[in-house]
């Protein structure tokens, strides 16, 4: 809502508060001021000026010669709008003039004519072009014929005038129009609110004469007003009616229709004019469309209708969607002489919905959509047919044409006034509740230590004794309100073991040098099951902004390494990243199955020592060794299961595995899907924390020390390539015994001292005893045993 | 032979003072003092000597043995302190060089902000609540005073599923799902998460951002202690000095309703770019639980009342560390993430 300072100051003393300071106490008092917009700023030196002369510019074909009778002096200004002419009176800046953006007029030659000055059209004065009235949009603005030559354009056509933009909330529909905002003002400054006085003189003959009014839908249209007035002349509305429409932003286009939207925003009241001729019928009836009916909105659109649609008829096809916008069949013109105007009442969930389903949201709509005052249908219509017969010339008939089955009792609150300290923590005075009320102009009545309050219509957002706590506390200041805190006893608070061990993820992955990333939730289509643990149908949204975000991910790992390419792009080469999120599955539940995931992508390298020659790229087995830190941090035991995933390499891809249950998977990045991202070698990891955390922590229990030293013992194995180390591993623990307390794979080597088709792998062997130190012989015994078990398994001893 | 002994002694003295290192000087030891060095050779030649004499040139044997050996302890201990001094010397390093590098990571922004929030309310008592970010039009609208075809459901343009499932546009559904399950108990508890709306992406509008909101229900809840509690936190998160202010303003689900400024933590109050020269700026929105919302989830609203307050991470990240634009949460350029590493505390 756009609020001019000078129209306000109709209905309500503003105390000639500067605007800002002014915004300020509105903003304070609960109707957020976002801004403050001096309609002049930046203006000056710009004066009416009368075309005496204007020919085309020799040398250029879209510029006219003009010389401007200025007041002292007449000048030659040359001007490039195409609808110059002489005889106009036009808005000259003159040279030294300011225009808004820092623009400054001076002398100048334009193709070697003299120009002293500049023509200018209402957008060089700052007004948008979609408020310029369309005869001006595409060059200068015509005054009108009085305007008197060489007078101060800004002040005598009010544009010194400031403009509060309010920012409202859905509650406050009241402050939708002009006079709600002076109700509102008033309240604050305890200022008197003057309404409109409406007087105008009716014709002898009844507007029931000539125009009959039927609503076949009284539940969403329980009253309609109709007045008729005749002989009117559509031309332009005058100045001020002009600039008061621009400046709330509404685009002028002639009298009539000026006059429905000046009422709009004076009363919040939405209006319509229909041209009486093009009804035709000389009725009006109300109801909801049929199937298959269409009609022509003023915005040049072709509506099909549906049932549940409410449309003003002529009684036989519609001439307008109710409280929406009218039809181009009965629009007002030129040739227009008598109108019908229309106030009514809309149930406001049927203009929401037709609203919504048209995609059409117009000023009316907005406000029968919040519900309109059902007290002001019908002075709203008075003040238009007032100000019609002001500025249009017409004759009004004699009384309206009413439908009416609208209820209108106001609300009454009951509340006490200790119930409103109790639940604000003060202690306000009775009285001062009282004077707020009053000022609220909410009729009160106290009894019983009650107060029972009569909220005006206007106010339908007050309903309950909250509502009115609200009102008394804004309009007493929340600044009083003391601070405090709960006195209820106090709890102890905290982390359940779930996000806790988030956290300790968290602090171990950021330990380990991971950076934590978040990336978005929704993705396409293709994306949303790569890399997928365990895909499932698609969910997508009814209705995405694009494709690219149309359907929730299955995946952390397409985003994450989307996130790796932008760094690796951007010449950083080495990324690890990390992210937790939920990932979305399809289940049995009406809910999704939301997961939360961990997701890790690594590239380039993991030690980067320059000057000391030290460089170590991620592999497999960084990865790998991070998992494994991870599990002995949570304390679970996490299996290594050769797989293969699409998109990842088949030959370096594992699946994590839980108890049996398969809950995460490593790999590098299949070299496709590299290219494809444009990544150099790429390792990756997704494993879902929910499951991770299913796991009961154990209790950490300490074992003592070993108070007995160790012993080492190596082996060498020249194994074939396709036996896996693991697997050996497994035999020399069995073969080991008890004594066996630790094996570990020291050495590797794959090279040309060995036939083709094996490897060496070395293992070192820790033996212990926690009962006695032991004894070379003992040691001995059990290590031949487990070398000779992996002998007859088939492995060979490396000399 | 008593001569010859001290010409020996004479010899072996020399040589050790002409040693100029442990190694030639042991040479010395092996020579002289040696199992076949001309000491031992002189004993073992005292045999041919009268029985009589021999004591007396034992004796002397004896005296220049451990004075030759005196000297070269004495000459060894030089020599080995000037041998570690030379290795000391040639071990010296460029400790300006760069040291290795320790590789660590660091928590996002937007957990950083969550984490320090819900730190601060754990100490207060709060517990920490979260929900699914795909939820019911029941409890993301309908639990919360926002029935199909209300108005203010304008206010949040939402990412539908179906017509009873949407990505939730706020975390208070977490609320309205705890107030559910508590059945008319008091709670406490503090919801943080990722939340969704139809906004297209700029530098000031994602749709996906992040949300942490708050709840306390109890006997007696007044909105004194909405107020206490949220400069209690303006001054933990934003300084001490902070002030706060609130204004009235509108929710569905709480009534009244209001939002809350703090005095700028950059100007304090004199008026600068980041308050836009009001001296305040908008951290959250709050207030008291709407009784409508209470009695849905079972509770009896003339018995127990509450606030909820509700803030955006994103914006206080941007205002506190003076990030340009919300989209840098989302794009995780190692040059932006890397940067909040360093501890505040
Ligand atoms: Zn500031």
């Amino acid at each position: 809502m756009l609020v001019s300072v000078k129209w306000l100051n109709d209905y309500v003393n503003t105390q000639g508060l500067p605007p800002a300071e002014l915004g300020e106490k509105i903003t304070r008092a609960g109707i957020e001021v976002d801004a403050v917009i001096d309609r002049s700023e930046g203006l000056s030196n710009i004066v009416v000026g009368y075309v005496e002369a204007c020919e085309k510019h020799p040398e250029a074909d879209k510029l006219s010669i003009c010389q401007v009778n200025v007041g002292e002096t007449v000048d030659q200004i040359i001007c490039g709008a195409p609808n110059i002419a002489a005889g106009q009176k036009v808005i000259v800046a003159r040279p030294g003039a300011r225009l808004p953006g820092g623009m400054k007029i001076k002398k100048a030659k334009l193709r070697g004519e003299e120009s002293n000055g500049m023509i200018c059209s209402l957008q060089e004065l700052g007004i948008e072009g979609k408020l310029v009235p369309k005869a001006y949009a595409e060059g200068i603005y015509v005054l009108p014929e009085n305007a008197e030559v060489g007078t101060d354009v800004i002040t005598n056509f009010h544009l010194d005038d400031t403009v509060l933009e309010l920012g409202l909330t859905p509650n406050r529909a009241d402050a939708m129009s002009m006079l709600g905002v002076a109700y509102e003002v008033a309240a604050i400054l305890e200022e008197e609110v003057k309404l409109p006085e409406i007087t105008y003189t009716e014709a002898e003959e009844e507007a029931s004469s000539m125009l009959t009014v039927n609503v076949d839908s009284p539940e969403a249209n329980p009253l309609y007003v109709a007045k008729v007035v005749r002989n009117i002349e559509v031309k332009e509305s005058p100045m001020w009616l002009q600039q008061r429409l621009m400046a709330a932003g509404v685009r002028p286009h002639n009298n009539v229709v000026d006059v429905t939207n000046y009422v709009l925003m004076e009363y919040g009241q939405p209006l319509h004019a229909f041209d009486y001729d093009l009804l035709e019928t000389g009725n009006i009836t109300v109801r909801n469309a049929k199937t298959d009916e269409t009609i022509t909105t003023l915005d040049g659109n072709e509506r099909k209708l549906s049932l549940h649609n409410l449309v003003i008829t002529n009684g036989e096809k519609p001439v307008a969607l109710a409280g929406v916008m009218g039809g181009a069949n009965s629009e007002v013109s030129k040739n227009t002489t008598t109108v019908v105007i229309e106030s009514a009442y809309f149930n406001s969930a049927s203009i929401r919905s037709t609203s919504k389903e048209h995609g059409l949201r117009s000023d009316a709509s907005s406000r029968y959509e919040k519900g309109v005052d059902p007290n002001r249908v019908i002075p709203a219509a008075e003040r238009a047919a007032q100000l019609l017969a002001e500025l249009a010339g017409g004759e009004v008939l004699k009384g309206s044409v009413i439908f009416d089955e609208l209820k209108r009792e106001e609300k009454v609150v009951t509340v006490s006034p200790d119930f409103i300290n109790s639940r604000l923590g003060m202690k306000i005075r009775f009285e001062d509740m009282l004077d707020i009320l009053n000022r609220l102009q909410f009729k009160t009545e106290a009894m019983n230590n009650q107060l029972m309050i009569s909220v005006p219509t206007r106010r339908q957002d007050i309903q309950i004794e909250e509502d009115i706590v609200e009102e008394i506390a804004r309009l007493y200041g929340y600044d009083e309100i003391p601070s405090t805190l709960p006195e209820a006893a106090t709890t102890p608070g905290g982390l359940s073991p779930y996000q806790l061990k988030r956290r300790v993820v968290r602090h171990y992955l950021e330990g380990a040098g991971l950076l934590q990333a978040t990336t978005y939730s929704l993705t396409s289509e293709k994306s949303a099951t790569h890399l997928a643990l365990k895909p499932t149908d698609l969910t997508r949204l009814l209705m995405p902004m694009s494709e690219e975000r149309s359907t929730l991910r299955q995946s952390l790992l397409p985003h994450l390494l989307e996130s790796v390419s932008y760094n690796t792009a951007r010449r950083t080469d080495s990324v690890a990243l990390y992210e937790t999120g939920s990932v979305f599955l399809k289940g049995q539940d009406e809910l999704l199955n939301e997961e939360e995931h961990l997701a890790i992508a690594m590239t380039g390298l993991w030690l980067d020592n320059s000057w000391q020659d030290e460089k170590k790229a991620v592999d497999f087995f960084v990865m790998k060794g991070i998992v494994e830190g991870l599990a002995a941090k949570l304390g679970v035991e996490l299996e290594f299961e050769r797989g293969e995933m699409d998109g990842l390499h088949p030959g370096r891809t594992a699946f994590l595995t839980l108890e049996g249950r398969r809950i995460g998977v490593i790999g590098q990045l299949h070299p496709t899907e590299q290219k494809n991202r444009d990544l150099k070698t790429t390792i990756v990891l997704e494993l879902s924390l929910a499951e991770l955390f299913a796991e009961p922590t154990e209790e950490l229990v300490y074992t003592q020390v070993p108070r007995y030293p160790s012993i080492t013992r190596d082996v060498a194995l020249v194994l074939s390539k396709i036996v896996e180390a693991g697997t050996v591993e497994k035999l020399i623990r069995s073969a080991g015994g008890k004594l066996l307390k630790d094996v570990r794979v020291f050495d590797l080597y794959e090279g040309d001292n060995l036939e083709a088709g094996k490897k060496s792998v070395a293992f070192s062997l820790t033996y212990f005893d926690p009962e006695k130190t032991l004894t070379d012989e003992e040691v001995t015994a059990v290590h031949e045993n487990v070398v000779q078990t992996l002998v007859e398994s088939g492995a060979e001893l490396r000399s | 032979m008593e001569i010859q002994l001290n010409e020996l002694k004479t010899q072996a003295l020399e040589k050790i003072a002409a040693a100029t290192d442990v190694k030639e000087l042991n040479a010395v030891r092996v020579a002289y003092l040696g199992k076949k060095g001309p000491i031992t050779d002189l004993l073992k030649g005292m045999g041919k000597l009268p029985a009589e004499d021999r004591p007396k040139m034992g004796a002397l044997v004896n005296v220049v043995r451990e004075e030759v050996t005196e000297r070269l302890e004495e000459r060894m201990e030089i020599l080995e302190e000037q041998a570690i001094n030379e290795k000391l010397q040639s071990e010296t390093i460029d400790i300006t060089l760069p040291g290795r590098p320790v590789r660590t990571g660091n928590a996002h922004p937007l957990t950083r902000v969550v984490e320090e929030i819900e730190d601060l309310f754990i100490s207060m008592g709060y517990e920490v609540e979260e929900g699914p970010e795909v939820e019911k039009d029941y409890y993301n609208f309908e639990a919360l005073n926002l029935p199909k075809g209300h108005p203010a459901r304008d206010m949040q343009d939402t990412f539908y599923i179906s017509e009873e499932l949407l990505l939730r546009t706020h975390t208070s559904p977490v609320q309205a799902r705890t107030m559910e399950a508590k059945g008319g108990e008091p709670i406490k508890i503090i919801c943080p998460g990722k939340v969704y709306r139809r906004d297209s992406d700029d530098a000031t509008h994602s749709h996906q951002f992040t949300q942490i909101e708050g709840l306390v229900i109890g006997e007696d809840i007044r909105m004194s202690d909405l107020k206490g509690t949220l400069s209690v936190f303006a001054k933990k998160m934003f300084g001490d000095d902070r002030e706060i202010r609130l204004r009235p303003s509108f929710f569905p689900f709480t009534e009244p309703s209001v939002e809350m400024d703090i005095s700028c933590f950059k100007c304090g109050g004199e008026g600068c770019n980041v308050c836009k020269k009001t001296g305040w700026i908008e951290i959250l929105g709050a207030g008291m639980v709407h009784p409508n919302v209470l009695e849905m989830a079972g509770y009896d609203s003339k018995r127990l009342t509450g606030f909820a307050f509700g803030m955006g991470p994103e914006r206080i990240a941007m205002l506190k560390y003076g990030i340009e634009d919300i989209r840098h949460f989302y794009t995780n350029d190692v040059r932006f993430l890397s940067q909040f590493e360093r501890t505040e505390v």
